[in-house]
């Protein structure tokens, strides 16, 4: 006879309240640990999908993703030739935020390398890929942007002819992808008054050097497009990555680099480490303390549930020594008790947590390793918390059931 | 009835407290049970009843002297002889003045729970505790909780399971006090049935001086002292 299960047959409903309120706490410190996992899940995405084995960037500097890092587009070319890489390609990612529909939309923009990247290792959910070199975008459904809706971003207009799911940047912001070239027009974008008051200024500081002013045509070159000035760059790129061949030396490849001294080198590991300990770290940490704090007022509200439980059984534990009933059967009845409790706590907190993570506004991720240790944790918990009404049902002499 | 003894208590002492604090709650007390005799055991409140149920329930030893139940020796003062705990769910059945059922189990499964206790399989310890409430007259109440019965049935379910261990030894510590002097003598009968169809010692604690005419032997204790009654007031109450 279980006289566990026969205690809480007893007394179902108040047992069945507090298991939904211990549940809905473990809830929370397995909604925390999601919160962690989509925070690193959502800061890796853009750096798996964009499939790089090496990430090439400003000299010392930890970019593109923890700092600012600016390279000259030439840079491509030279990381293309090095023995071992098998294609480099331009890397743009800017988080930009417009008006749409009355309100504020986020997006990461990312670039692709077009045309050798079209968006063909995105998880697209609906749509296709790029198709041609200019104003077509992709975009994660998180953004709420329709197929075929169109939306201007600087000067030009840009149609939605993909939608992706899960892909959303280390800041929660969904990511659009665009190729390179309206990556970089996005990023770059000025008003017409700003180019303006920018060539009157180059006017300006070019008639300030003997230069501009003994070459008059310098002066009308300076006043005019940027495209005209040979001498001016460029746009930059964020960074350069390269995917290396089948069965390249990592190693070897990185020691070219190590000559090079405008440009630092990571390898995909490196940079995932450079955007965990980053950014990311300090959310971890923090979510880490609080789950910490929430496992261990969990654990003290289930003893304290369990120790009053108990003391409401003193009559009958005593009643039990005094029929003979060894310690055993005392301690099984309080323990088993306490983790029914705990297991069926866990499972509300799952059934629960399936129901409302999909509504919060970022992901909440899961992970099967995340509840097999949440799991033990109960179990720990389970036990520890009925350790207290143990040691009070110790210490209930048999003549108390006389008295 | 025959002659061996379901209890041989000899010299028992209680002593509460030292220096002058020291309370003697019980003072050479001898008693012997023999199986299958029901014996009273009266006297007013305080006179130290209790503490002797106390000592040869294996609950509280004595200071001094020394028990023995079924035969075999237990205590010796309050030195344990065996394992007193186990000793209790084998040998010793206990009634109390209150029902004392365990609330969470109804009838039946307040009676199996000693059978499973002393190591019987659920469902040889179930139709065992069936049985035994069918005999007691409250076999269609089995499976009421202890609230569902009235004050009656409640202590025929509590003697039902004072027998479920086949014990040596019955303790009843006023177990009529809450019930009216029918129903009272109703229990005092049953608790004689009991002892004289299982041949089972049973000590009532009682102040009910109406049902004396069913005990084999009375024992009066006053100011911690036991004496055994005279034989004629014994014929005289019946």
């Amino acid at each position: 006879m279980n006289l566990a299960v026969r205690d809480i047959r007893h007394s179902l409903g108040r047992f069945v309240l507090t298991t939904i309120g211990v549940g809905m706490l473990l809830m929370v410190v397995m909604g925390m640990g999601g919160i962690y996992r989509g925070l690193v899940d959502d800061a890796l995405v853009v750096t798996r999908g964009v499939g790089a084995d090496l990430w090439v960037v400003q000299q010392s500097t930890r970019g593109p993703f923890a700092e600012v890092s600016r390279l000259p587009r030439r840079v491509v070319d030279r990381v293309a030739a090095v023995p071992g890489v098998t294609d480099a390609r331009e890397f743009v990612f800017h988080t930009i935020q417009r008006e749409h529909r009355g309100k504020p939309l986020r997006m990461g923009v990312l670039g692709l390398g077009w045309p050798t990247d079209k968006g063909e290792g995105l998880p697209m959910v609906a749509g296709r890929v790029l198709a041609q070199n200019h104003y077509e975008m992709i975009a994660d459904e998180s953004l709420g942007l329709a197929l075929g809706e169109r939306l201007r971003l600087g000067k030009d207009t840009y149609t939605v002819v993909g939608v992706t799911s899960a892909m959303v940047s280390s800041g929660g912001d969904g990511i659009a992808c665009f190729t390179s070239r309206d990556a970089q027009a996005i990023q770059f974008d000025e008003p017409g008054e700003s180019v303006r008051l920018e060539r009157q200024a180059r006017r300006v500081r070019a008639g300030e050097i003997d230069f501009g002013r003994t070459q008059p045509s310098v002066l009308d070159r300076a006043s005019g497009s940027s495209r005209a000035i040979v001498a001016l760059p460029g746009p930059a790129v964020s960074a350069v990555i390269a995917r290396l061949m089948p069965g390249a030396d990592t190693d070897a490849v990185l020691r070219t680099f190590e000559g090079w001294s405008d440009i630092t080198v990571y390898s995909a590991a490196q940079q995932e480490d450079l955007l965990l300990k980053g950014s990311v770290d300090r959310a971890r940490r923090q979510i880490l303390l609080f789950r910490v704090l929430l496992t261990i007022i969990s654990a003290v509200i289930m003893a304290l549930i369990i120790y009053t439980l108990t003391l409401d059984k003193l009559h009958p534990i005593a009643l039990l020594k005094l029929i003979g009933a060894p310690n055993h059967v005392i301690v099984g009845l309080i323990m088993q008790q306490s983790l029914i409790m705990g297991a069926l706590a866990y499972g509300v907190a799952y059934l629960i947590g399936q129901q409302l993570f999909p509504l919060f506004p970022r992901r909440v991720l899961v992970a099967g390793d995340d509840l097999l240790r949440l799991g033990a944790i109960v179990l720990v918990i389970s036990v520890l918390a009925s350790l207290l009404g143990i040691w009070k049902a110790m210490r209930v002499a048999p003549n108390e059931a006389i008295g | 009835m025959n002659d061996t003894l379901a209890l041989q208590a000899d010299g028992l002492t209680k002593v509460y407290g030292s220096g002058h604090t020291e309370v003697v709650a019980m003072r050479d007390a001898s008693m012997r049970v023999r199986r299958g005799e029901i014996t009273a055991l009266l006297g007013p409140s305080g006179a130290g009843k209790s503490t002797f149920l106390l000592c040869v329930g294996l609950i509280n030893p004595p200071t001094s002297g020394r028990v023995a139940i079924g035969g075999r020796p237990v205590l010796d003062g309050p030195r344990a002889l065996v394992d007193l705990r186990r000793f209790r769910r084998e040998n010793i059945g206990f009634v109390f003045q209150k029902s004392n059922l365990i609330p969470f189990l109804n009838a039946v499964e307040n009676v199996q729970v000693v059978g499973e206790l002393i190591g019987h399989p659920p469902p040889v310890a179930r139709r065992r505790a069936i049985e035994l409430l069918d005999a007691l007259g409250v076999g269609a109440r089995a499976s009421n909780r202890s609230t569902q019965l009235s004050g009656g049935e409640q202590q025929r379910v509590t003697v039902a399971r004072a027998l479920a261990n086949q014990p040596s030894l019955i303790l009843a510590d006023e177990p009529t006090a809450a019930l009216d002097s029918v129903r009272g003598r109703q229990v005092m009968e049953l608790f004689r049935d009991v002892a004289h169809q299982h041949g089972t010692g049973v000590i009532v604690v009682t102040h009910d001086q109406r049902a004396l005419d069913v005990f084999d032997a009375i024992y009066q204790m006053e100011d911690g002292v036991l004496a055994r009654a005279p034989a004629l007031a014994q014929s005289e109450c019946r």
